[in-house]
């Protein structure tokens, strides 16, 4: 005779096997569900159509944003990931919609942020025939993505989803693309009860720290008169900014950003010494070629950081971690490589360096940097002439968002100055295309960002041209109201390769000067309240308006057309040639 | 520094910047579309494959991969580790020809006419150490299994007698100092992160084998 206890148990039991019978569509969304997913960025089309179905029942758990363009979803996407720690997550169908996503995936892999990708593919017994809209998307974004699995069968839809989500987010983050058949979407299946992937014996996302090399690098940086710390976006993306501090902290070691790594530290903090590279800030570049022990935290090298490899740092010993163990020895050869997730290497190294403060060292980079204020910055904050600077704009932003804001900015001079200037409270809080430099990038990956962090002001500042590279998602914020502040820096000319245009191609400006819609009309055409700013006497308060404005907010400022972003490492040349003007 | 030093110093520089033939081997599981992402690697630094294998492993279910390219040590270390990067691939060893045990395997096609006119088959077969797979009337193929020049050799030798068609298989490759994958397979399949390590010039890596 039957117990209640075994009844009980037989509930039990019944209980942790349930399955779903359904279609593979409604699998997948169960599965983004299941992984937390909330916010979806997509487009639809022919061969995803079961998916977008399926989606029609599901919207009280899964907001999708309509965009305008793939592109524009994938890096909504993107800001999205980037801004809240999470994986972002598009939808784009067969044939276009998925070869539109390609310039994100770039993007996406060279800055290693955690996507999942959804693409719609033609039937399965038509793949091969180029049938209407087929493209073979995985062959197509192989060399752009960290992994991508084509499903033509819906059994393998809960199992695939789950391994995207790990590959995505595990080690050293980066996008994956599932390709979902037509017929798989539309297979009814009964599916085991979802369970997340911790583990594939192929993929290793992380070693075990090794102590021997944490003792290295310990003993080098004990012995070092003159260290030095490189940090990039490793530190946020390990979310080891409490770590990084720490150490920092212990060891008095002055510390330099990539684009990619500000904001882990804030600006202010007294041992941030600024930005490295092209644009960077003067003492930092220099002083890489005076240090004695360079420290690299989950930083690439990137020639844009390096400048001249074959005289860069060569006085010094080269400490690198990097859970990419790729990366160890790829640019720039390291004495001790410490291969690891810097959330546990960073403590381990915390314990054994020792107490210490390098006032001399760091005195230097002060030094350095009075210089660099009386020659660049203060004339570019405090500007004496009537042409308004973006530098001046990035201030006022300081001042009254205090640094508070996430800023996202797009590509080219805009992106180097607001780099540069803008202040910094909190991680996360700077999303820039650094790595593939994707102009367009802006506007969509602000409204991403919003999502992400709905309860901060995002700024999204962009150039004239960058905005005229995906300017149709003002449409998605008409219609979702997305409270982005858009920024436009309008100088009316392709201000980067103009700059480069004078100093190396003796100002023979080549297909730089670009002429621009009226803004405010295109913004007010979208129902987005829009100004111009044509003087400084109008600045503040235009700023004021824009960031006190309840909803999104269009404001171009006109700046001047010639102005240049230095200092400047030209290229091919070493650090330490940095140039102030 | 006496000039033996120097001497010394300048073959560790070539042997770290100088480029020489390396056969790569790579464990992975057998999915499709692997080949490609494990080709582009190369492709993408404009670096030929001169011949690429693949096959089972001694383990079910995980194939290995021989490829083999002629560039420098810094090089082929850089690409083992892009292609050890990848989500799929189990493990990645490169070696030098001396450290491993490798045949490629040649089959000639000629006419039967011209072979038993002008040499003597018993000749080329001892010589060459090739045997015969097919006789026919109208054509004969012979087989060699070895090494490039040992394949070469038989073409310069036949050349003078027609040789109607010629193939060369991929190089299939055994690394001497290896004790086999399948404690390697162990570690990968138990949930911890693995032991291995990212060489520097701090520690001894004084194996025979370069791994990763």
């Amino acid at each position: 005779m039957e117990t209640a206890q075994d009844t009980l148990q037989t509930e039990a039991k019944a209980e942790t096997k349930r399955t779903f019978k359904g279609t593979g569509s409604q699998v997948l969304l169960n599965g983004l569900i299941e992984e937390g997913v909330t916010t979806i960025f997509g487009y639809p089309g022919g061969a995803i159509m079961p998916i977008y179905d399926a989606l029609y029942d599901y919207t009280d758990k899964l907001q999708h944003i309509l965009v305008r363009h793939e592109q524009g979803g994938i890096h909504a996407a993107q800001g999205f990931a980037r801004a809240s720690g999470k994986v972002g997550v598009c939808f784009a169908t067969s044939g276009p919609g998925a070869t539109n996503l390609v310039t994100g995936l770039a993007d996406a892999q060279i800055d290693s942020t955690p996507l999942v990708c959804i693409t719609g593919q033609v039937f399965a017994h038509l793949l091969g025939t180029d049938a209407f809209q087929e493209t073979d998307v995985i062959n197509i974004t192989t060399p752009v993505t960290k992994w991508n699995y084509q499903v033509t069968d819906a059994k393998e839809i809960p199992e695939v989803l789950a391994k995207a989500f790990y590959i995505a987010k595990s080690g050293r983050p980066g996008p994956v693309l599932i390709d979902i058949t037509k017929n798989a979407q539309i297979q009814i299946e009964e599916f085991p009860e979802y369970v997340k992937c911790n583990h594939i014996r192929s993929y290793r996302p992380k070693p075990k720290v090794r102590a021997e090399y944490i003792e290295q690098a310990a003993k080098l940086i004990n012995e070092a008169k003159k260290p030095f710390i490189l940090f990039g976006q490793g530190v946020v993306l390990g979310t080891a900014e409490q770590e990084f501090k720490a150490f920092i902290e212990k060891s008095g070691i002055p510390a330099a950003w990539t684009i990619m790594g500000e904001g882990a530290i804030p600006t202010s903090h007294p041992l941030n010494v600024g930005m490295l590279g092209m644009h960077g800030n003067y003492g930092p570049n220099v002083l890489t070629n005076e240090c004695d022990v360079l420290i690299a935290i989950g930083m690439r090298f990137d020639d844009r950081v390096t400048g001249r490899l074959d005289k860069y740092a060569k006085q010094a010993k080269v400490i690198h971690f990097d859970i990419d163990p790729a990366e160890i020895d790829k640019n720039v050869k390291a004495d001790v490589g410490v291969w690891g997730d810097c959330k546990e290497t960073l403590p381990l190294l915390t314990n054994l360096v020792d107490e210490k403060q390098h006032n001399d060292w760091v005195a230097k980079f002060r030094e350095y940097n009075q210089k660099e204020i009386d020659q660049v910055i203060t004339p570019e904050l405090y500007p004496q002439g009537d042409e308004m600077t973006m530098g001046e704009v990035l201030r006022n932003i300081n001042e009254i968002c205090g640094g508070d804001a996430v800023i996202v900015t797009d590509v080219g001079q805009h992106q180097m100055v607001a780099c540069r200037y803008a202040k910094f409270n909190n991680t996360r809080s700077n999303i820039t295309s650094g790595g593939l430099g994707t102009m367009g990038f802006g506007l969509p990956a602000a409204i991403g960002a919003k999502y992400g962090a709905p309860n901060k002001t995002v700024i999204a500042i962009i150039g004239d041209g960058g905005f005229q590279m995906t300017p149709q998602e003002l449409g998605t914020i008409m219609q979702f109201g997305a409270a982005v502040k858009i920024l436009i820096l309008n100088n009316r000319f392709l201000g980067m390769v103009r700059q480069w245009q004078e100093l190396f191609n003796d100002k023979r400006y080549s297909s730089v000067n670009i002429t621009s819609p009226d803004f405010v009309a295109l913004a007010k055409a979208y129902y987005i309240e829009a100004d111009k700013v044509e003087e400084r006497t109008n600045l503040r308060t235009a700023l004021e308006t824009m960031i006190n404005h309840e909803g999104s907010y269009l404001l171009e400022v006109m700046v001047g057309r010639e102005n240049n972003v230095f200092p400047m490492v030209p290229q091919g040349m070493s650090v330490s040639e940095i140039r102030l003007k | 520094m006496t000039t033996e030093n120097t001497l010394e110093h300048k073959i560790a520089k070539a042997d770290y910047e100088g480029k020489q033939e390396y056969t790569i081997t790579v464990y992975a599981e057998n999915r499709i579309g692997l080949l490609n992402r494990i080709a582009i690697i190369f492709s993408k630094r404009k670096i030929n494959i001169e011949s690429l294998n693949t096959s089972p492993s001694e383990i079910d279910g995980i194939h290995r991969f021989n490829i083999v390219i002629t560039e420098s040590y810094d090089v082929v270390r850089k690409l083992a580790r892009q292609i050890e990067k990848q989500v799929e691939v189990l493990k990645v060893y490169f070696n030098t020809n001396d450290e491993i045990i490798w045949q490629e395997l040649a089959l000639y096609k000629v006419s039967t006419d011209e072979i038993a006119e002008k040499v003597t088959v018993e000749r080329l077969l001892r010589q060459y150490g090739a045997s015969a797979v097919v006789i026919r009337k109208d054509y004969t193929v012979f087989a060699v299994t070895g090494h490039r020049e040992e394949t070469d050799a038989l073409v310069k030798a036949l050349e003078p007698y027609e040789l109607i068609e010629f193939v060369r298989s991929a190089r299939v490759a055994i690394i001497k100092d290896s004790a086999g994958f399948h404690e390697k397979l162990k570690e990968f399949e138990a949930f911890e992160p693995g032991e291995e390590l990212v060489e520097n010039e701090f520690l001894d890596k004084g194996e025979k084998i370069f791994t990763m």
